[in-house]
């Protein structure tokens, strides 16, 4: 075991100075894909959170994003709020809405794949929303104005952005590493492993599951925030689309469900994917069609992840 | 000499199944300190009375209560907190977790602290014998081996109450004397226990008290010499007329 | 407004008549594999885009390529199953999930990848024929979708309860271990039983094509729609399937009247949630 605990050290202190690489970068291209790469991690791990350490296997992911993104998005461009405020205004959305929707499917006995669905619906539900409502502009979108200015939340240098994203997937992974040595998390992996036996001794399981599923949310939301504030524009495609969710889901569970690191070595696979291709083909699609593909073959082959290869083979 | 009020009373404790009565109308007291040990034939009610009593399936009809309280429909992690903590007779480890993690999880009931709930899971766990065994993947043991889990993790939970159901089943007659002696010790250190079982030899030296429930009904209680000499007891189990053949052989 | 409304209703039941097709295929694999097969949309997906090229390569009507695509997608499914699917998920619920929404951004991709992310339809002679019906005019494409997806149901009933392999599919579905005291190898039932469900995707694909258009985003869609349905009518129950189909066609083109275009799509996911929180047996009250 110390063996997997110190190769375990030496990824995290890998990924760390990895993170770091991007800032002595001039090329605002190289540092616009690390910061691609930052935001998916961070997203990824927030779903790691509820889909990985609770095993809450979400399809409708996007539902806090475009949450997170719209709340942003709504108050400063129809209440003038303060960008910064855009913050805790999405983390308070998206971990109520984590809440309300933990607790009512959870209440209702809802798990596994039924989980999966409910959650699904929900992302398309708000989706719809998003496309019939005026407050969200409909289908047309929100577009930011342009006022660059760290007071305005809004940066042209691409490494501030980059910045951002990195402390977003720091706080993730902090919660992350919390549950994995915290009170909360050993009884939200308890009821992961196995409900009944954990409301045995004392687990409240439906609160223990729908306050990850809040943490999770609230985190993903914050995604959104980044994302409507590096792009100035958000519409209901990119808020609410599968593809969101099942971007988040592929990097947790490429990378590792469960694991602290996993969602870190996930984004850099999935984007090591993306990136190539793209210089290879242009067609669109064969790089999604290869996270398709390497899900299949890490559920079938190595259902740990990623992670497995680097941090456990050393014990032997 | 008047005796004090039981720790757990059930009364008239009734559930069915679709059309099947499982329980009809359990009543039970278990005294403090005391081992009572619930048993029957299989399929006698037994499971459901457990899982009535600690909170995972809704009794139709009558009530239980626990020190006083009325406990009747609270939910299990309630009643965990309570003071009641159960054992599954199909054991349920948390198979991705370690032996010291598994017994952890009982620990946080009292103990919020990670180190010192880690701390007396690991002693808890070396008492009962699985000193070796702690940093393994509890899906690594073996059936006595997840017995064992299974008590140490309600024991580190600090149950006032205590619910085993079949923790002898599948074990060799070794193991058996071995789990009826810590049985026993627990018991010493004041921890009250509901008990079910088959393995009657281990029922006969462990309960003070035996209750007998056939197709959901009791239809014996008294201490282990006069249940095992009642002949309604032996006709459950073997079927009817067959005290009789056997008072004739 | 009732002047608008019965056609919404009628509309609504010629629309469930398709989409009943689709999720008897999908309850059929629950009912006998319990599993969750996210991959139903994608596939017919590909499915339609099958009838497609037969309709634009070949000049193939969709209504006579249906015996041809209901045969190929039992094959694309058996093999799927057989070779995919089960050994990915290894009968675990996570694991067969993961596996079948892998298989559907595959499926969807290689789409994009083949067919670009254009929408495509094909026109039949019979595609603006109007049947008169009382004060209705039905299109017939619609007419037709609808009738044939009531005799394939009907067809699917009579194998399930009359057939050897039917009956075996059944025996699976309720107790795989005696099924397999018996003899039958519960392993081949699931890959035939999923190869059935596909199969009334083929069939589903080509009465949709004259009517609806394909892309590879068409998946998506009806992946919700379907679940929908086999959840209302109790997942594993055929008749269930049918009724929750036809309710669930009503309800979408009702939601489209009272709602708008654009709000009205709500209907579908709300109902599934409403669904899955307050009577999660359905309708029809199978076992969950």
């Amino acid at each position: 075991m110390t063996g997997a605990a110190a190769r375990t050290r030496a990824l995290a202190l890998a990924l760390a100075v990895l993170t770091l690489l991007p800032f002595a970068s001039h090329s605002q291209f190289f540092v616009n894909l690390a910061m691609l790469t930052a935001i998916s991690a961070a997203l990824g791990q927030a779903w790691n959170i509820a889909g990985g350490f609770g095993g809450l296997t979400s399809f409708g992911h996007a539902a806090f994003f475009g949450l997170g993104a719209y709340a942003d998005a709504i108050l400063q461009t129809r209440y003038g709020l303060n960008p910064w405020l855009g913050l805790p205004a999405a983390a308070a959305f998206g971990g109520g809405a984590g809440w309300l929707i933990g607790t009512a499917t959870f209440r209702a006995g809802l798990r596994g794949s039924y989980f999966a669905l409910v959650t699904l619906a929900f992302a398309q539900a708000f989706g719809v929303l998003a496309n019939s409502l005026d407050i969200t502009g409909g289908g047309s979108g929100i577009l930011v104005a342009l006022h660059p200015g760290a007071g305005r939340f809004q940066f042209t240098d691409r490494r501030a952005g980059y910045a951002l994203a990195v402390a977003l997937l720091a706080l993730a992974t902090l919660a992350a590493w919390r549950l994995s040595v915290g009170r909360f998390g050993a009884h939200l992996l308890a009821v992961r492993e196995n409900e009944d036996a954990a409301r045995a001794l004392g687990v409240p399981a439906v609160r223990v599951k729908s306050a990850a599923l809040a943490l999770s949310g609230a985190l993903t939301a914050l995604g959104g925030v980044l994302y409507v504030q590096s792009y100035l524009y958000i519409d209901p495609g990119i808020a609410f689309s599968a593809e969101r969710s099942v971007e988040m889901l592929l990097v947790a569970m490429i990378g590792g469900a469960g694991t602290v690191l996993g969602p870190l070595l996930g984004a850099l696979v999935v984007h090591a994917i993306a990136d190539t291709t793209r210089s290879l083909i242009t067609t669109p699609g064969v790089a999604p069609m290869l996270y398709g593909v390497v899900l299949l073959l890490i559920i079938g082959l190595l259902p740990g992840g990623v992670v497995r290869i680097a941090a456990v083979r050393g014990d032997g | 000499m008047a005796e004090a009020a039981p720790l757990l009373e059930v009364r008239g404790l009734a559930r069915r199944f679709g059309g099947l009565r499982a329980v009809r109308g359990l009543d039970l007291d278990v005294q403090a300190g005391t081992i009572v040990a619930l048993i029957g034939p299989n399929g006698a009610g037994k499971t459901t009375s457990f899982a009535m009593i600690a909170g995972f399936v809704r009794p139709d009809a009558g009530s239980v209560r626990f020190a006083g309280r009325d406990i009747t429909g609270w939910v299990p992690e309630r009643i965990a907190h309570a003071g009641i903590v159960r054992t599954f007779q199909i054991t349920q480890p948390f198979a991705g977790l370690s032996v010291a993690e598994n017994i952890r999880i009982g620990a946080f009931l009292r103990t919020r602290a990670p180190a010192a709930a880690m701390e007396q899971a690991r002693a808890l766990g070396s008492e009962l014998g699985l000193a070796a065994l702690l940093d393994r993947p509890a899906a690594a043991l073996t059936v006595a081996g997840r017995k064992r889990l299974e008590l140490a993790r309600a024991l580190a939970a600090g149950p006032r109450l205590l619910l085993l159901d079949e923790v002898m089943a599948g074990l060799t007659p070794t193991e058996v004397n071995d789990t009826v002696a810590l049985v026993r010790g627990v018991r010493d250190r004041g921890v009250t226990i509901l008990l079910t079982e088959h393995v009657m030899q281990a029922v006969m030296a462990l309960a003070d008290r035996i209750h007998v429930l056939a197709e959901g009904a009791l239809i014996a209680t008294g201490p282990p010499r006069q249940i095992a000499a009642d002949p309604r007891v032996v006709e459950a189990y073997l079927g009817a007329g067959a005290a009789a053949r056997l008072a004739d052989g | 407004m009732m002047a608008l409304l019965l056609p919404a209703l009628v509309g609504g039941v010629l629309t469930g008549g398709v989409y009943a097709l689709v999720a008897l295929g999908l309850t059929l694999i629950y009912g006998v594999l319990h599993i969750v097969n996210f991959a139903h949309g994608s596939l017919l997906m590909v499915a339609m885009f099958g009838a497609w090229l037969l309709a634009t390569r070949l000049g193939l009507d969709p209504l006579a390529a249906v015996p041809l695509m209901a045969g190929a997608m039992f094959a694309i499914g058996w093999g799927l199953y057989r070779f995919v699917i089960g050994p990915v998920g290894r009968g675990d619920d996570r694991g067969v999930l993961l596996a079948t929404l892998g298989v559907a951004v595959v499926l969807d991709n290689a789409a994009l990848i083949a067919f670009t992310g254009d929408s495509r339809s094909i026109e039949t002679p019979y595609a603006l024929q109007m049947v008169q019906a009382g004060p209705l005019l039905i299109p017939l494409a619609k007419l037709v979708a609808f009738a044939g997806a009531m005799l394939i149901a009907l067809l699917l009933w009579a194998f399930m309860a009359l057939t050897d392999t039917g009956r075996a599919i059944r025996a699976v579905a309720r107790e795989p271990e005696g099924a397999a005291l018996v003899g039958i190898r519960p392993a081949r039932i699931f890959a035939l039983a999923y190869g059935i469900g596909i199969a009334c995707l083929g069939a589903a694909g080509c009465l949709l094509l004259p009517s609806f258009y394909v892309s590879p985003q068409v998946g998506g869609m009806f992946v919700l729609v379907a679940f929908t349905v086999v959840v209302l009518g109790g997942m594993g129950s055929f008749p269930g399937a049918v009724v929750g189909a036809l309710l669930v066609g009503i309800t979408e083109n009702l939601g489209n009247l009272y709602l708008g275009e654009s709000l009205g799509p709500i209907c579908v996911p709300l109902l599934f949630i409403a669904v899955l929180l307050v009577r999660p047996t359905g309708l029809f009250g199978a076992v969950r």
